[in-house]
């Protein structure tokens, strides 16, 4: 039997006046899933996520997050995630452990708050008010109070904005370590590395479309596309490159061969360079990034 | 699954919003200080003397007056402020993704705004009755009781309704100051009824819940005005409650229809997806 996944959106659409903020998304996350929604400011990440908790009505489409509609879900819903939003704030005046401790017991299911202070980092911060912390820290403890329900399914909006690296690396620990007990994690980012480090899956958006879907090292064709074989040729005599290979010539002497088959041109060239007695300086073959591939994708979706 | 009780979340919410109170030196001064200072200034600049209309010392008419003024700043301001602000942090919004009910929220709130009320009363009517020699009566403590927590209730509701319509937090304290200060100042508050007191201002402060509040109070610190009959039912304000009934129970239905849980801009209302876009 099918597990039904934990997240399912079918042709979502959301309206802010004539602003069509989400159109026509389709998205279906398994359980257990960290899945990332990777796109630009503006994109509709928010929108998506918040009307997935339940925090917005939808204009139009289907939704269900462990089975309930989020909108009318309620309580028995609303005890089954955690939500951590883009900004949001909490009183200020109560320390750390007053507020976990607060917001734990409004819950049937509850993490322990000594060990949620440990998960976060925020151990010699407990007793301090929150309006002592810094940024980050109050990030950590937002990432925290998410959690202090034991959720099953966790909904992060751009986690790790304005962290500092070791920060970032923190957070995402704190993720992995979510993803480890088996829990659904739907996060978005506008950070590469965040999706290619923490995502099974990643859906790309862009003006509040979904323009490609995959696991990090698939996604937008990234398996397939064209690689780029970069080299320098010390010779002390003129020469032709193999005239099946098609190459680009840069000022400072540097040579790239694009290719969807970078085996056989690579293969093509050595056996080149090697009849001829050259050799290939600075030799090296790159898959594109993810980055390489969001720009692409984003910078398509742009050009229409 | 054990999910908390109702009453445990409340008394939760309740705890948390006290603790917020006292850590935030502003409102504690306002609410609990702020009318003793009245009651000083008000002795010093009349004395403590009987004023001749009314038969009554300066701190016996002033002491439950501003009592009634505490309590209402303890609710009506407070409330109205507190939410509105919260809301504009963003609190509400992370209260609506939590499995508290929205009411238990509400309820946490008025709970604490209630028993500040209480205690800013305490302290009025204690120093009035340590400091200023103001006396209370056994027969009236009914009258009183009841009083009391009627108009605490009505305030709080008003204290939510003024909260649900303020744009924001900036603008709550100017919506609590506009509709409250003129209406101390036709409600026995401040200046004690005269024979020269116009009626129309007369029958204007009796429509609004502050002048019932302040009578009924004040008249069981007045027994010998005020009965109708010796038994402590006669000293009951049977109008007054029911002015502070009415507005109360309206002043609720109306804020839960208007509350809002984001700051204005959080969540437009937008229109349906045209048919077609889905075609596919
Ligand atoms: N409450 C709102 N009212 C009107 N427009 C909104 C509102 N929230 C978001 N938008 C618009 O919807 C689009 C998507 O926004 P958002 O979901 O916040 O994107 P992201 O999170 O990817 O940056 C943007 O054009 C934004 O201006
Ligand atoms: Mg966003």
């Amino acid at each position: 039997m099918r597990v039904p996944p934990a997240i399912e959106a079918r042709r979502l659409h959301k309206w802010y006046g004539d602003v069509h903020a989400v159109d026509a998304v389709n998205l279906t996350i398994d359980e257990g899933e960290v899945f990332c929604l990777l796109g630009p400011n503006g994109a509709g990440k928010s929108t998506t996520v918040e009307i997935l908790e339940g925090h917005r009505p939808r204009s139009s489409g289907e939704v269900s997050v462990l089975g309930y509609d989020p909108q009318t879900g309620g309580r028995p819903f609303r005890e089954r995630i955690g939500i951590v939003l883009q900004q949001q704030a909490v009183e200020d005046v109560l320390t750390v452990r007053e507020a976990l401790e607060l917001y734990a017991s409004m819950f049937p299911k509850q993490r322990s708050v000594d060990e949620l202070i440990d998960v976060v980092g925020l151990r010699p911060k407990a007793k301090r008010r929150i309006r002592t912390l810094s940024g980050g820290q109050r990030r950590r403890l937002e990432l925290a109070l998410g959690m202090v329900g034991d959720p099953d399914v966790l909904f992060l909006d751009e986690p790790t904005t304005g962290f500092d690296p070791s920060a970032r690396r923190q957070a995402w620990t704190v993720v992995e370590g979510l993803s480890s007990l088996g829990k659904t994690v739907l996060l978005t980012t506008h950070y590469m590395d965040e999706a290619q480090n923490l995502a099974d899956r990643v859906a790309v958006i862009s003006a509040g479309n979904i323009i490609a879907e995959g696991t990090p090292a698939t996604v937008g064709g990234r398996g397939s596309a064209a690689s780029r074989i970069s080299f320098r040729v010390s010779a002390n005599r003129p020469f032709d490159l193999p005239d099946d290979l098609s190459v680009d010539r840069t000022e400072d002497g540097e040579l790239t061969v694009t290719t969807t088959d970078p085996t056989r041109d690579l293969y093509r060239l050595t056996g080149w360079a090697l009849d001829a007695g050259f050799n290939l300086d600075r030799l090296e073959v790159r898959q594109p990034s993810l980055e390489d591939v969001y720009l692409e994708l984003i910078g398509e979706e742009a050009g229409e | 699954m054990n999910r908390p009780s109702d009453w445990s979340l409340v008394w939760g919410q309740i705890r948390y919003q006290n603790k917020i109170f006292w850590r935030t030196p502003v409102a504690a001064f306002f609410t609990l200080v702020f009318p003793l200072m009245f009651l000083l200034v008000f002795t010093v600049i009349f004395g403590n003397d009987e004023i001749p209309d009314l038969g009554v010392t300066t701190a016996q008419f002033y002491a439950p007056a501003l009592a009634v003024f505490g309590a209402v700043s303890a609710t009506y301001t407070n409330l109205a402020i507190g939410t509105a602000i919260a809301r504009d942090l963003g609190i509400l919004k992370r209260i609506r993704g939590t499995p508290l009910p929205p009411w238990a929220y509400l309820a946490g709130r008025i709970g604490s705004a209630a028993y500040l009320a209480a205690i800013a009363a305490v302290i009025m009517l204690g120093v009035g009755i340590l400091v200023f020699g103001v006396e209370v009566y056994p027969e009236t403590l009914p009258s009183l009781v009841v009083t009391f927590a009627v108009g605490v209730a009505c305030w709080s509701s008003l204290g939510m309704l003024a909260a649900a319509v303020s744009p924001s937090g900036d603008s709550a304290p100017a919506v609590t100051n506009a509709t409250l200060l003129p209406l101390a100042f036709i409600s026995d508050v401040f200046i004690p009824p005269g024979p020269d007191t116009p009626v129309w201002l007369d029958t204007v402060g009796n429509i609004f819940p502050l002048k019932p509040f302040v009578v009924a109070f004040q008249d069981a610190f007045t027994p010998q005005v005020a009965a109708t009959t010796d038994s402590w039912l006669g000293h009951m304000h049977w109008a007054e409650l029911g002015v502070m009934v009415a507005w109360g129970v309206a002043g609720i239905l109306l804020a839960l229809r208007l509350f809002r849980w984001e700051p204005k801009g959080g969540e437009r209302v937008g229109k349906p997806a045209p048919v077609t876009a889905d075609k596919g």
